[in-house]
């Protein structure tokens, strides 16, 4: 892995996770958005988890079928992103952030 | 699969294969009872051909008819359009869900939004479902059109294996669930979903056929149960679905021995009860202008009369017409319409397709509740659809009527042909119909008579005359009947036969008359010689007697005579 940016993402990003209980999946989305976080953005962002084992109602409320999924609620556009966030790569290609 | 279906079938006779009624009319009779209880059912069928509407109703019957909450899990159709489209069709999906009776969950999967990295699974799904069936309590799912799933997501692994786990956790919650799928090129969906759902696969199919358009659903399997597994023509009106069976599975419905009376006079004298079986159906076929119409009129008209009601199905007249025409012969139907007993509905054949006209008059046999159907002609509806399926639904017509115990006349038009035996189109409806009346021209001699028999009656001795009918202002009459040399006469054969017997008659009457005279005459020289012969005996008599005295006063003088001599002596 590459030692952290020089310069950390300034722009004021809020995501949600959506997890299921403590699978192994769920801790490992967990895991990966937060080291994305420390990476890229020096813990400057917002993250919400949500547990949809615990907290139903939001599954449907938020459109959510798989699971983990990350939702970008801002900057525009939303994003969904489906997996476990292993692919660190992609995730930041997904959310447009150049290294 | 013999032996496994053979034990199936054993064990089904002594345990009961739990079903949940769909309360879809129809659809419940082909599968025996319903769904499998508590497990998934399959149904799929290409686009716009009522997977939605199939399901939503099984829902919807489940919560009104059978109090069974339900769970509406919609892939496709935002709810607020689903609500909308179900209420065109008389289902308030509202009120429902304000009721905590059912719930609508619309699943978005946006390509556009969605995108992967790494490994996920579908428990939001899951859990959406769960908590969906827990809110209400549903015993009943529908996940409509699952497969869109496979267009949002890209993991077709996943996917696959996930679906297999829904269906797996479908069957352990113990709900009835339909999930329905598009159909496929070569398989039944378009994503194989047969291969996980394997208890109940329901097909749809939309064909339009000669621009009549045709609704079918076919039980494609049904594991652990019987079923029909013919093509059913379905169709969906202001109420839903209902589903038509082509047969009724069973041929047992109840038989009436009760007659009724044709209504023509000297018809019924034909048959041996004296008119048609109750619940009977009868066929009248005729060529053009043989008055079919005239006597099923007639067999209206005399239900009517017995207070009992009639529906008329008139192919070819408006009622107005239909009465008028009839007038013209002496027969009025205006008083019965308006007293209730008779309704006569007219529409074109080409109105609609086969199975709305079949459901137009179910529904009317509904509404009227009749004793007697008339049905003016049948052979009409050959336009509509090809001989297959006017047959297969004559079939369903003469099986529902059968079950309510509704006399049926139906009247056909045969093409003239040379033969009195009519033609073979008509031998699709002549297995089905009890009683069969045929009406024919009898041409000779410059005119052209009508004549009647009965081909067949099932269960009713019957003549085997052909026998000539007239039809004046005053009515239709059947004529007695009138031998010739060379058979049954009729028309100016049957004059012309009439005038000869009346101068026969006659002839020998005044031959009978002479030889009378004959023998008076000859009696009264046998009673003169008589007297002349008397007259003779008592002179002969007379002289005897005469010589007899004489005799005697001889005798007396003689002694006289001796006994003085001897005195004087």
């Amino acid at each position: 892995m590459k030692k952290a940016s020089p310069h950390f993402i300034k722009e004021n990003y809020k995501f949600i996770l959506f997890v299921s209980g403590m699978s192994v999946k769920s801790l490992r989305a967990i895991e990966n958005i937060r080291k994305i976080g420390t990476d890229y953005f020096n813990d400057n962002f917002d993250l919400q988890i949500i547990d949809i084992s615990k907290d139903q109602a939001a599954a449907s409320k938020h459109q959510i079928v798989a699971i983990p999924s990350l939702v970008k609620e801002s900057p525009d556009p939303r994003r969904v992103i489906v997996g476990d966030l292993s692919d660190t790569t992609r995730v930041l290609k997904i959310l447009e952030i150049t290294e | 699969m013999s032996t496994s279906s053979k034990t199936k079938k054993h064990a089904s006779s002594v345990f009961k294969f739990p079903k949940t009624p769909t309360g879809v009319e129809g659809l419940d009779e082909i599968t025996e009872g319903g769904l499998p209880k508590g497990r998934p059912t399959l149904v799929c069928g290409g686009a716009g051909c009522g997977k939605t509407l199939l399901s939503m109703q099984f829902l919807i019957k489940g919560i009104t008819e059978f109090n069974e909450p339900g769970v509406f899990m919609s892939f496709e159709e935002p709810s607020a359009d689903l609500f909308i489209n179900v209420k065109s069709l008389g289902f308030d999906l509202e009120r429902l869900s304000s009721e905590k009776k059912l719930v609508i969950d619309h699943v978005r999967v946006e390509r556009s939004e969605i995108e992967e990295a790494g490994e996920y699974d579908l428990d939001g799904l899951f859990i959406r479902l769960e908590y969906a069936i827990n809110k209400v309590k549903a015993k009943r799912v529908v996940l409509d059109t699952l497969e869109s799933l496979f267009s949002g997501l890209d993991n077709q692994a996943i996917l696959r294996a996930e679906l297999r786990r829904l269906f797996h956790w479908l069957k352990e919650k113990g709900v009835t669930a339909i999930i329905t799928g598009e159909r496929g090129e070569a398989t039944l969906t378009r994503q194989g979903l047969e291969e996980y759902v394997s208890d109940c696969v329901i097909l749809l199919d939309h064909r339009v056929i000669e621009q009549v358009s045709t609704r079918r659903l076919r039980i494609v399997k049904y594991r652990g149960s019987t079923h029909g597994t013919n093509e059913y023509p379905f169709l969906i009106d202001e109420n839903g679905i209902s589903v038509l069976p082509i047969t009724s599975l069973k041929l047992d419905n109840e038989v009436s021995s009760d007659v009724v009376s044709t209504g023509v006079p000297g018809l019924n004298e034909m048959f041996k009860s004296g008119g048609f079986y109750r619940g009977s159906n009868i066929l009248i076929s005729g060529t053009a202008g043989t008055a079919k119409t005239t006597i099923a009129a007639y067999f209206a008209n005399e239900q009517c009369r017995k207070k009992e009601r009639v529906l008329y199905f008139a192919f070819e007249e408006s009622p107005q017409q239909l009465i008028r025409n009839m007038r013209s012969i002496g027969l009025d139907l205006e008083p019965h319409v308006k007293k209730g007993y008779l309704q006569i509905h007219s529409s074109r054949p080409s109105l609609n397709g086969l199975e709305l006209h079949l459901l137009t008059l179910r529904k009317l046999i509904k509404e009227f509740n009749p004793t007697t159907v008339v049905i003016d002609p049948i052979s009409n509806l050959i336009t509509v659809g090809s001989d297959h399926e006017v047959r297969s639904m004559l079939v369903r017509l003469i099986d529902m009527l059968k079950i309510n115990n509704i006399t049926a006349m139906f009247t056909s038009l045969s093409k003239q042909t040379e033969h009195i035996r009519p033609d073979l189109g008509e031998e699709s409806v002549s297995s089905l119909v009890d009683t069969w009346l045929t009406v024919r021209d009898i041409e000779g001699v410059g005119e052209r008579n009508r004549g009647i028999y009965i081909i067949k009656s099932r269960g009713v001795g019957h003549s085997n005359q052909v026998r000539e009918f007239v039809i004046t202002d005053d009515g239709i009459r059947l004529l007695d009947v009138e031998f010739g040399p060379n058979g049954i006469l009729t028309g100016a054969a049957r004059k012309t036969s009439e005038l000869n017997k009346k101068i026969a008659a006659l002839k020998l009457q005044n031959e009978l008359d002479r030889k009378d005279r004959e023998i008076y005459r000859k009696r009264k020289v046998l009673e003169a010689n008589i007297d002349a012969l008397k007259n003779e005996f008592e002179s002969v008599e007379e002289e005897l007697s005469i010589l007899k005295a004489t005799e005697d006063l001889h005798a007396r003088l003689a002694t006289n005579n001796t006994s003085n001599l001897k005195k004087k002596k």
